[in-house]
């Protein structure tokens, strides 16, 4: 290992790491809430690095919401004066008032705080079903030590992802098929363990990560008559060893990406997969879903990340042989295993690939006079391959959204260098406040290099229009992507419901997929009685050579609505419809999940189609790991 | 498959129909200066991108699709890329509009003159203006009106100015051009000038359909043309043509835009200006060719009175809620969107269902006059009628076609006598009454003495004059009519056979009226219905039976179709003696003519729809989609070879040999 003055300079620069990260994340480092995995586990598994704190411990149930997003001290709500506030400690946001909100919402959306549909209040155990267990299975786990429960709590809080339906469920409180028991495997050879035992007694294993899939895919099958098991990696958290020679990490896949950021750069690394759910999402759910990064631009998605995957099969164990950076060996194996969404196997550990911390980290924005001038500078920064870590395009809509979450300005000053912005822009420039847009930039790298690279993107925004409009922008810009998730929660507060969805398309689509899809969708509500036009917002999120990938964002007010939830699946059906009928994609890294499955066939055609069923049929033929995604 | 759902049975009847407005009225009263110079500012396309007429050729010549073609026409010949650009150029040039208001208000001020001139009221369905307004902010329009005289789209614009609305870029043959003046006038009000064919020529398809779609796509006006491709010389509803409205499509089928919008536009007149014009025209009298000079000429038209004309704009028709089900939009993911890709066939016939059912639109709300009866009736009785009995027929008839759901304009409250005696007023170059009959005026000759074929050629001329009246009102009865011939041939009454005959003539007859493809069951129940509700038969278990008080209803339909079945027959005969195996194409037409001349002259045939070259050229078209002849070109020669065989067995179902008196023509 390193010398003791490397260690004091890692640890200083891990600490401005950590500033960088609470920037677009977290108020504060160090949220010492949590409770220790001490268990150790029984397999001889060398550890360099002791387990660390988690930010999310075993009992989810202590620390996070079980009828919403996220920690449940952080939450959205309008307080007696009708002023928006966000509550908690934890994020940056966290404590402010947000005075624009409530006009926002109440004129996007046609609400009212005086209509509230407000959620269960607690988790009424009884009416949670008994569990159907395999005797035989608990005793074996048992006797061999693993960790289990068949806790109400434990059990709804790994029987779902984040979906809308999902969710609106739990608010409700009507619960549905759930796992049977929860088990956590302290490492691989637990999960080996348990698998064999699975397969001996043919139960059914569900593995549960971080539980933020927006795809069905944890959602337990009705039809499925075996005792369900969610098998719960949350507790195989360890980096196992760095490997600086190779900049590489071998790290257990239940790690989730805050704490293996945060421990990576203790030691002055990063792998910098910074996906929107980093907060609470795992590594292994990142294989398993194909997952990509905001800063995909340096650093890769999920798959350019990955060097070697351990992933434990009915079959038995399947990795490669070596860590070579690249092999003609036929197909990559790996690609089986990307993507597989939990129907083969569990990931246990993955070598993952990682960097040296940035040494500077430089947020910005531009303004566009409308969306497609905002495209056109995207498309030719993608071709002069000069993307930034990160650079995403709003359209109007979520342009005004994000203003809406401008915290109460502490002084006048701001206020009126606010109010001269907005008078250089739209006056002076003659930007039209209804079309314009913003992108926002994340720079990364040297000091140097990012202050020449920020100047090159600037120039070609120029060309297009562009406007440069500050780093306070950009930063509210990224941050409305990690409280959006709570955000949906206030809504579902006031009988507003919505959700987010995306895709990838080549560049010549963007623009007419972009519109089409908010139209489609603005239309579909209309058709099926939804009372106020919707929020059919898009942004573009990340750019590739070949093409970009989009996100939208929909909801809508529900009141007067018999069955609101159907009608919103509804329409998410038919703009993914009209997504694919102009050129996008499935999906970019959310997955198929259940979903999306009825696409597959269309997606893949019914050969590639027949490829992936037959890869299920051997590796697990009696459905072990059945939780019916994708296929 | 598509046409399950574009053509559902319904009952025609029951459809609601806009009232309309008299726009002269206005005109007469206020100064026609002030008008033409109004304030003009029309509601535009909320996507509109804003681009004037020249930015617009430079859009299209530097669009990707033109390029593309460009460089494979180059490579495919051996010329440098600049000179098939220049020949681009040059083709854009000579088809581009430049659409200017001035122009358009000088047309507002001169037709306002005319239009008084000329008719008696201009009515317009003003909701259907109101939807149209609506329709234009939404999506990009697709105007598609009917086809019956070269007013129709002067009337188009003119409309839209006094409405308004975004003035149309419109589609025009080339002919036009050739008229100096008048060509560029109507350059600058908005007509782009395409050729009348252009098959193989890759580079002018390229230019034309860029130069439509960028036009569309951008919004930059509403894009109008006839489906019809030229103007009706029967007033029947000609074939659609698919070509154009096939690349109006294309911007949605690739996502090109969320939806298009077509709106079908029924202009109907009381009496055409181009008349006998037409006739003479279906005789063999070439199209005088579009001249200035011929133009100032036919001022004296100024002086006559052609009545009532009607313009009703349709509910625009979604192509998105068409395509529903039908298109699937993901075929064109794989090749880049500027690349040209023949439409596959499903989309062909897709296309090619919504041609035809937007012309149905158009007839359904074709207004009639009480003169498309009178004349039908008239056709009926060659040696004239008592005027009395006329009167009576006429009011039978009338019930008759609004039970059919006819959009017959008939004076309400006014003796039915009346009604009969402003039609001949209007029409008196047409009918007259002579000693208390009424019949068909037949313009003697100045001069010299006839001949006998010469006789019979200004006898056709009135007749065919006439039956262009008749033919207006054909749509409304040609299903219940096929039923009813159906209903006479078949040797049955069993619904089966009727329905086996029915299809027999439906095929044999759908390039002669509009009958949507693939529709033949709903044809049918439709005709079922129509005449069960009028009480002409009854529908029995397995049977359709004709009612005791059905005779004069059927033997009027079956009449009604005899110049059809007896052209199309003489046009088999034909085929069938003549001595040749070949038959070049360009003799076809005066071969029939004159076999059906000798006919005539020999007094076995009555009906003189057999010289029109309209019957003739359908008739062919017919027996070439029939197999019964096919068409073969060697170099610029096409000859027709004639299967005897095939063609002799469809004049059989026809009806046989020409009888020379059926039981049914001595009806009513």
């Amino acid at each position: 290992m390193a010398s003791n003055t490397d260690v004091s300079e890692r640890q200083r620069s891990a600490r401005q790491r950590l500033r960088i990260i609470a920037g677009h994340l977290q108020k504060s480092e160090g949220n010492e809430h949590t409770a220790l995995s001490a268990q150790e586990c029984k397999a001889e598994t060398p550890r360099s690095n002791a387990a660390k704190v988690t930010a999310v411990p075993k009992r989810r149930q202590e620390i996070m919401k079980w009828n919403g997003w996220g920690y449940s001290d952080s939450r959205f709500l309008f307080n007696k004066k009708g002023q928006a506030e966000f509550t908690g400690k934890r994020y940056r946001l966290s404590g402010l008032i947000l005075p624009s909100l409530k006009d926002w919402f109440e004129g996007t959306f046609g609400a009212n705080l005086q209509h509230k549909s407000p959620a269960t209040a607690s988790l009424n155990v009884s009416a949670v079903p008994p569990p159907t267990l395999n005797e035989l299975f608990v005793e074996e786990l048992k006797a061999a030590g693993v960790a289990l429960s068949t806790g109400p709590e434990d059990r709804v809080f790994r029987s779902h992802g984040h979906c809308l339906h999902e969710v609106f469920a739990l608010r409700e409180g009507r619960i549905g098929r759930i796992p049977d028991l929860v088990v956590w495997p302290n490492c691989h050879d637990d999960v080996v363990k348990i698998v064999e035992l699975a397969c001996k007694h043919n139960v059914c294993l569900i593995p549960y990560g971080g539980g933020t899939s927006v795809s069905s895919a944890l959602e337990c099958p009705p039809e499925e008559t075996r005792s369900i098991v969610s098998l719960d990696t949350s507790q195989m958290n360890r980096i196992l060893w760095i490997d600086e020679k190779n900049l590489t990490a071998h790290v257990e896949a239940g790690i989730i990406g805050q704490d293996l950021e945060r421990q990576l750069n203790e030691s002055g690394y990063c792998t910098g997969h910074e996906p929107d759910s980093m907060e609470f999402s795992s590594l292994g759910g990142w294989v398993a879903t194909r997952a990509s990064g905001m800063k995909k631009n340096i650093y890769g998605n999920i798959e350019d990340l990955v060097v070697h995957i351990k992933m434990v099969t009915p079959r038995g164990v399947i990795e490669k042989s070596c860590q070579g950076p690249r092999m003609s060996t036929g197909p990559d194996i790996h690609h089986f295993i990307l993507g597989s969404e939990g129907t083969l196997g569990v990931v246990t550990e993955v070598t993952m690939k990682i960097r040296p911390v940035p040494e500077y980290q430089k947020y910005g924005s531009i303004v566009f006079p409308n969306f497609q001038q905002g495209v056109a500078c995207l498309r030719e920064v993608a071709k002069q391959r000069c993307a930034p870590a990160s650079i995403r395009l709003m359209d109007n809509e979520q342009f005004q959204f994000g203003h809406a979450l401008k915290p109460q300005v502490s002084s006048i000053f701001t206020s009126f260098l606010d109010g001269l912005k907005k008078f250089y822009i739209t006056k002076f420039k003659g930007f039209d406040p209804h079309h314009l847009c913003v992108a926002t930039l994340l720079f990364e790298g040297d000091r140097e290099k990012v202050l020449q690279h920020e100047k090159q993107v600037y120039d070609i925004a120029a060309k297009f229009g562009g406007l440069a409009a500050g780093e306070d922008n950009g930063q509210r810009g990224y941050m409305l992507t990690f409280v959006i998730a709570y955000l949906r929660d206030l809504g579902m507060d006031y009988y507003v419901i919505g959700e987010s969805f995306e895709t990838s398309v080549p560049w010549d689509r963007v623009l007419d997929l972009c519109r089409n899809v908010k139209e489609r969708i603005v239309r579909e509500c209309k058709e099926r009685g939804v009372q106020f036009p919707p929020l059919s917002t898009c942004r573009v999120t990340q750019t590739y050579d070949v093409g970009a990938c989009v996100y939208f964002y929909f909801a809508f007010n529900y009141r007067g609505l018999s069955d609101p939830i159907h009608v919103y699946e509804q329409v998410e059906h038919t703009a993914r419809e009209e997504i694919l009928a102009n050129g996008g994609s499935l999906s970019h890294h959310h997955g198929v999940g259940k979903l999306r499955k009825e696409w597959m066939r269309e997606t893949v055609s019914s050969v590639g189609l027949g490829m992936l069923k037959s890869i299920k049929d051997y590796v697990d033929p009696n459905n072990i790991f059945g939780n019916r995604n994708l296929l | 498959m598509a046409s399950k759902v574009l053509y559902s049975l319904r009952d025609p009847v029951s459809k609601k129909r806009d009232d309309f407005e008299d726009i002269l009225e206005e005109r007469r009263n206020s100064s026609d200066l002030r008008y033409a110079l109004k304030c003009y500012t029309p509601a535009v396309y909320r996507n509109l991108v804003p681009c004037t007429a020249s930015m617009l050729k430079n859009l299209v010549l530097e669009s990707d699709a033109l390029r593309y073609v460009i460089n494979q026409v180059s490579v495919e010949s051996g010329e440098s890329p600049e000179t098939v650009q220049e020949e681009a150029s040059q083709v854009l040039e000579e088809m581009a509009h430049r659409l200017q208001l001035s122009t358009i208000r000088f047309f507002a001020l001169t037709l306002s003159k005319a239009f008084k001139a000329l008719y008696r009221s201009v009515r317009v369905n003003e909701e259907g203006v109101q939807r149209l307004q609506q329709a234009i902010q939404e999506h990009p329009v697709v105007l598609l009106p009917s086809h019956r005289s070269y007013m129709d789209f002067l009337m188009m614009s003119y409309l839209l100015f006094t409405y308004d609305l975004a003035l149309p870029v419109i589609a025009a043959g080339m002919d036009f051009m050739s008229m100096k003046f008048v060509g560029e006038m109507l350059r600058m009000s908005g007509a782009f000038f395409i050729r009348r064919s252009f098959g193989g020529d890759k580079l002018y398809w390229a230019v034309f359909s860029e130069y439509v779609k960028t036009m569309l796509r951008n919004g930059y006006a509403p894009v109008e043309f006839f489906l019809e491709g030229t103007r009706s010389r029967t007033a029947k509803s000609l074939t659609p043509k698919t070509g154009l409205l096939n690349i109006v499509m294309e911007p949605f089928f690739k996502g090109e835009v969320f939806d298009v919008n077509l709106v079908p536009v029924s202009i109907s007149y009381e009496r055409i200006l181009e008349e006998s014009l037409y006739a003479r025209e279906l005789l063999g009298v070439p199209k005088p060719k579009e001249s200035t000079s011929g133009l100032l000429k036919a001022r004296r038209i100024l002086s006559e009175d052609f009545g009532t004309m009607h313009v009703y704009f349709g509910a625009p028709v979604s192509v998105r809620s068409l395509a529903q089900g039908h298109i699937s939009r993901s075929q064109y993911n794989l090749v880049p969107r500027h690349v040209p890709q023949r439409p596959v066939a499903d989309t062909q016939a897709f296309v090619n269902d919504v041609a035809f059912r937007l012309v149905r639109l158009q007839e359904e709300n074709m207004v009639l006059k009480p003169w498309a009866l009178i004349s039908t009736l008239l056709l009926q009785n060659p040696d004239g009628v008592e005027l009395s009995a006329l009167t009576q027929q006429a009011d039978w008839l009338r019930h008759l076609a609004l039970s059919f759901g006819a959009f017959l304009d008939w004076p309400d409250g006014e003796p039915c006598s009346k009604v009969i005696s402003s039609s001949l007023t209007i029409h008196r170059n047409l009918a007259r009454v002579s000693e208390g009959r009424v019949r068909l005026v037949v313009p003697e000759a100045s001069g010299a003495e006839l001949s006998a074929e010469e006789a019979e050629f200004h006898r056709a001329v009135s007749v065919l004059s006439c039956a262009s009246y008749r033919n207006q009102s054909l749509h409304v009865f040609v299903r219940p009519a096929l039923l009813a011939v159906a209903m006479q041939t078949a040797n049955s009454n069993r619904r089966d056979e009727l329905y086996k005959s029915f299809n027999i003539l439906r095929n044999i007859f759908s390039n002669e009226f509009i009958l949507c493809p693939g529709a033949s069951v709903q044809d049918f129940e439709e005709a079922c219905y129509l005449l069960v509700k009028c009480g002409a038969v009854q529908e029995l278990k397995q049977e359709v039976v004709m009612s005791s008080s059905g005779q004069t209803t059927l033997s009027f339909l079956c009449s009604l179709l005899e110049p059809f079945l007896h052209g199309y027959q003489v046009v088999c005969r034909c085929l069938c003696e003549d001595p040749q195996e070949d038959l070049p194409e360009k003799n076809f037409v005066p071969a029939v003519r004159n076999f059906a001349l000798q006919l005539i002259l020999a007094g076995s045939l009555r009906y003189y729809e057999a010289l029109s070259s309209d019957l003739q050229k359908n008739a062919l078209a017919a027996l070439i989609r029939l197999n019964a002849v096919k068409q073969l070109k060697t170099g610029d020669r096409v000859l027709l070879k004639i299967d005897k065989m095939a063609v002799n067995s469809l004049e059989d179902a026809l009806g046989g040999n020409i009888p020379t008196q059926k039981p049914v023509l001595a009806r009513l």
